[in-house]
């Protein structure tokens, strides 16, 4: 079994660009995304991180740059260790990702999933479609510019939208959830409050929806 | 790509039938959404030549909440509720797996007993998922009886889950630091009388189907998933071990103490849906096993941290007669449990597979952003390689032992 310092010492001997990544458990490194398809590729052959856990995305903030991070997690069945990749997609407007799917099959679906809930796009993925909104629908919910309500769209159906007039609506929010802000900020900002007030108990519903 | 699917044309088909004997056009059925061995609303696409399917498209999302999102807007612990509507049949299990996620994140202890708790609850889930699994499956490959005996079993467990927790169905059991209340006097006994008579009613339920011809038929060599393919598509929990994979996040990483039970890991063989069945089979005599041993030993103290003063909300009597209290119920209540920046990755091994939590925090009482890792979306996305081959009723079969929820697939 290799230890975790070791993989993390190999990593960054081997990609002399990657850095640690702050991490409340397993070893995390961050890299260029261009290396990460190699860095897996090496964590898989040589280090036995042979089970793919996950791939997903972290949105950083509308006006941050670079806007999308992109995460894997590997695990090692015979060491029982976990070890984070990190990415910063490199375009804010069309993020890219290398695709592993080659490495491992079952990142097609987490892949198409970061990529239906985010718009980062894997390149070399054979079948990238939204997976769990459906085709054709016009946003990514995880962004942090989405509302949390939901914005109206046309149905999945268009011909049946067409006869019923029915849309999409966004969800009645009234008032709530009642929450704080996470981070560092004024106490203002961050006191309790409700996240989306366009639909409530005071003011009306928009005639649009 | 959009898969684009052509129907046959009848009067092309009724021309060509001059020329061929035998008809080789394919057809294209749906399979679901509301189908009943899709057990909620998973959609199939299938491609049939015959009656064998030579393409397989799962379509998800009916069921999708957008769980993630709502997490990233409210408290720490008012996303326990939504938990339990994941694996909806093993919402305690949920409830564990979130909060030692956030805890760890806290960098937070809690006490023995509080784990003790947990895994009984933990063990108890699994068995109640397991058994609804069985019921299931029976009915999908023709064996009813089955159902009726584990959901009487189901139905003591789910008595025993209202003692503790208030709620048959959705629990909220957990909150971060602790559990929401203390075991009930004279639970843990009932417990024990449970696992007791449980035992024997489990070797009959077994029994109806372990050696039946009508189930071997259905099962046996059926839906081979190889140890290689198993590790490759991220499959976990018993299908994974159905394949020969001794892959259990309990013995491997250890958390909750479960590093102080003893139990085996039940491995299948060929990986076929025999061997899925005997391994959620064998898994429900090992949960009996830890449960007595944690019964055993059960640890007095608190079922919280009491330490924990700006996570734990306070208990209500000290909130109406300490000032101090009533300030930290009330910031924990509005602004949520106060978490340091930072990431955490936590898997916990629940009866569908390995249920994982990446919870990016900012500090504050709200996640930044939050991944739910949930095993019934891994374990399905083998399906379009496993179907591809068989026939249209051993689908049927395959999608039975692999035992998914789509409340935790669609998220």
């Amino acid at each position: 079994m290799t230890a975790p310092a070791d993989v993390t010492a190999a990593l960054q001997s081997k990609f002399p660009q990657a850095t640690p990544r702050p991490s409340g458990d397993h070893p995390a490194l961050n890299l260029p995304i261009a290396e990460v398809f190699a860095a897996l590729k090496y964590l898989r052959d040589e280090f036995a991180y042979d089970f793919l856990v996950d791939v997903t995305a972290i949105d950083n903030g509308v006006d941050a740059s670079p806007r999308f991070t992109t995460v894997w997690h590997v695990y090692s069945t015979t060491g029982h260790g976990y070890v984070r990749l990190a990415a910063d997609c490199a375009s804010d407007e069309k993020p890219l990702a290398p695709s592993v799917v080659s490495l491992w099959a079952t990142a097609n679906w987490h892949e198409r999933e970061a990529f239906d809930l985010f718009g980062i796009v894997f390149e070399n993925h054979p079948d990238l479609r939204r997976i769990l909104m459906w085709d054709g629908y016009p946003y990514h919910p995880l962004r942090k510019d989405f509302p949390l309500a939901g914005i109206q769209t046309p149905l999945p159906d268009i011909e049946v939208g067409e006869l019923t007039g029915a849309s999409v609506k966004p969800a009645p929010m009234m008032g709530g959830p009642f929450v704080a802000s996470s981070g560092e900020m004024n106490m203002t900002d961050a006191e309790p409050s409700a996240k989306d007030e366009s639909w409530n108990e005071r003011s009306e519903k928009p005639a649009s929806a | 790509m959009a898969t684009e699917y052509a129907f046959p044309d009848s009067a092309a088909k009724n021309a060509d039938a001059a020329a061929q004997e035998f008809q080789t056009e394919k057809m294209s059925l749906a399979m679901g959404p509301s189908h009943p061995s899709t057990h909620g609303v998973l959609r199939l696409q299938l491609e049939l030549d015959g009656e064998v399917v030579t393409q397989c498209d799962p379509i998800l999302g009916y069921l999708h909440r957008g769980d993630e999102k709502i997490a990233e807007n409210m408290t720490y612990n008012q996303f326990v509720p939504y938990t339990d509507r994941l694996d909806y049949l093993a919402p305690l299990a949920n409830n564990v797996a979130y909060a030692i996620a956030v805890e760890k994140l806290a960098n937070l202890q809690v006490p023995a007993r509080c784990e003790a708790i947990r895994v009984i609850c933990c063990e108890l889930a699994r068995i109640s998922a397991h058994l609804l699994g069985l019921g299931a499956y029976g009915i999908d490959v023709g064996a009813w009886s089955v159902f009726l005996y584990s959901f009487e079993e189901r139905e003591k467990l789910y008595k025993l889950f209202e003692e503790l927790t208030g709620a048959r169905f959705t629990t909220s059991y957990t909150r971060i630091g602790g559990v929401a209340r203390d075991v009930p006097e004279g639970w843990n006994e009932r417990v024990g009388k449970f696992c007791d008579q449980f035992l024997p009613i489990l070797e009959e339920v077994l029994s109806l189907l372990t050696r039946n011809k009508i189930f071997t038929d259905r099962t046996h060599g059926v839906g081979i998933i190889s140890k290689a393919d198993a590790i490759s598509y991220g499959l976990t929990g018993p299908n994974l071990r159905g394949s020969g994979v001794a892959f259990d996040l309990r013995k491997d990483r250890p958390y909750s103490g479960y590093e102080k039970y003893e139990f085996d890991i039940p491995v299948g063989t060929t990986g076929d849906c025999y061997d899925r069945y005997l391994c959620r089979g064998e898994e429900m005599r090992q949960s009996v096993r830890i449960v007595r041993q944690v019964l055993a030993n059960f640890p007095v103290g608190s079922y919280y941290n009491e330490d924990a003063k700006k996570i734990f909300a306070p208990r209500k009597d000290k909130v109406l007669t300490s000032m101090e209290e009533l300030i930290n119920n009330f910031m924990i209540t509005t602004e949520g449990p106060q978490m340091p920046a930072g990431e955490v990755y936590f898997e916990a091994e629940n009866p569908k597979g390995a249920l994982g939590f990446f919870i990016v925090s900012k500090g504050g009482g709200v996640p930044y952003r939050m991944k739910i890792r949930s095993p019934s979306f891994c374990n399905l996305s083998i399906l379009p390689k496993v179907c591809v081959g068989s026939l249209v009723s051993d689908t049927v079969s395959i999608l039975g032992s692999l035992d998914f929820v789509m409340g935790e697939c669609d998220r």
